[in-house]
């Protein structure tokens, strides 16, 4: 009977020790590739230069932190202009600004989003020309 | 080489001509870089006022006119849903009792009793909303409209409770399907958030008058600074009788009839 009891516990030790493991060893090897962003838009398409509001290193660390700072300066304080560290202005607007060049939201922002397990409700009330019901 | 005042001016004449032609041909190297979207051209032209009102002069309007809410509700995205209980209002009508419940009484002939007024958010100067608001997600700008954030609005609805003009609307279901035809321009709204007039101030911002205003062919709404002696909404007030609703209750509304 004593013998029994220590196995079981051994038994629910090697249990709890591979379910806590589990996320480490399962999957590895297999490689999730990374989401190939489409910047395949008419708009982006005629610039000479392609460029956003600011460089592109920049944008994919902090968009979430500019456009949250864009919301607050443009609703509450009523600062609709943005000076990027080039000098340039720009108006802050998802709908006015990023969403006329970004018109591909599917292959640009979700794509992205889904693969970080990000789910931002930006586009819950913000509308993507394109994706109207006319 | 020797060079003669003559053969001097010619150069001279020759190099000042070759600043211009950046400016007439425009060659690829002088052209401007591209130009993004949403880049500023010139600085935004907005309408600023230090107290923005509005004045309705309803004896002005057509029976049966509907042209600023159309204009209105075609601009902000506001839905239909087809029954009074969920309806979504930024500017309606209401009929005289109903609007100036306090003036009422029984010996108003017909034509006053059957008046319909355009009413909206009347802006107040002591806003319940915003007192009442958990998250500050109303709020009074320095220019005097009462604003919505609609990205702090949780639903609690305190404000639909405070505002004593019904100006408030809540949407209890998604609002999407409903609108008729969107404007990408201006955010939809989404279930369970809480929405109601602006004065257009994301109109100010580009330098338009509220829809509304620009919609009224009989011009009988009337919008600008009280605060400025000179506008034309001051010199409506200052020389005929108006009203305002509930002016009573202590909300110091800034919509104004002109009776």
């Amino acid at each position: 009977m004593k013998k029994n009891k220590w196995g079981m516990i051994a038994l629910g030790l090697v249990i709890f020790l591979i379910m806590v493991t589990f996320p480490f060893w399962y999957g590895k090897g297999s490689k999730t590739p990374p989401p190939v962003l489409s910047l395949d838009t008419p708009v982006i398409h005629e610039m000479k230069e392609k460029r956003c509001v600011e460089d592109t290193s920049f944008m994919r660390a902090n968009h979430m932190k500019m456009l949250n700072a864009w919301r607050d300066e443009a609703v509450r304080e009523g600062h609709r202009q943005y000076t990027a560290k080039d000098g340039r202005t720009y108006e802050k607007s998802l709908s006015g600004t990023c969403i006329q060049c970004h018109s591909n939201r599917e292959q640009f922002c979700t794509r992205c989003h889904d693969y970080v397990g990000a789910k931002p409700t930006c586009f819950n009330c913000h509308v993507v020309p394109g994706e109207v019901n006319k | 080489m020797t060079s003669n005042r003559r053969d001097f001016l010619k150069i001279a004449g020759a190099s000042a001509l070759t600043l211009m032609t950046p400016a007439v041909f425009r060659p690829v190297w002088a052209q401007d870089i591209t130009r993004i979207p949403g880049q500023s051209i010139t600085p935004a032209k907005a309408l600023t006022a230090k107290r923005w009102a509005m004045a309705v002069d309803p004896l002005k309007c057509r029976d049966g006119c509907v042209d600023c809410i159309a204009a209105c509700h075609a601009t902000h995205n506001v839905p239909d849903f087809g029954n009074r209980k969920d309806e979504i209002k930024w500017i309606w009508t209401e009929p005289f009792a109903a609007a100036f419940s306090g003036e009422n009484h029984a010996y108003y002939g017909q034509s006053i009793q059957n008046m319909q007024l355009p009413v909206l958010c009347n802006h107040c100067a002591n806003p319940p909303c915003v007192r009442v608001c958990p998250t500050k997600a109303t709020f009074k700008r320095p220019d005097g409209i009462v604003m919505m954030d609609y990205h702090r609005c949780i639903g609690c609805r305190l404000c639909m409770a405070a505002c004593p003009y019904g100006a408030r609307s809540m949407n209890y279901r998604d609002p999407r399907p409903f609108i008729a035809k969107i404007n990408p321009d201006f955010p939809t709204r989404t279930k369970g958030v809480v929405e109601k007039c602006n004065f257009c101030e994301e109109r100010l911002a580009k330098g338009l008058l509220p829809a509304c205003v620009l919609a009224c062919e009989q011009k009988a709404l009337v919008f600008g600074d009280v605060e400025n002696p000179a506008s034309e909404i001051r010199l409506a007030l200052g020389k005929r009788f108006n009203l305002r609703r509930r002016a009573h209750l202590g909300t110091a509304p800034q919509v104004y009839y002109i009776l």
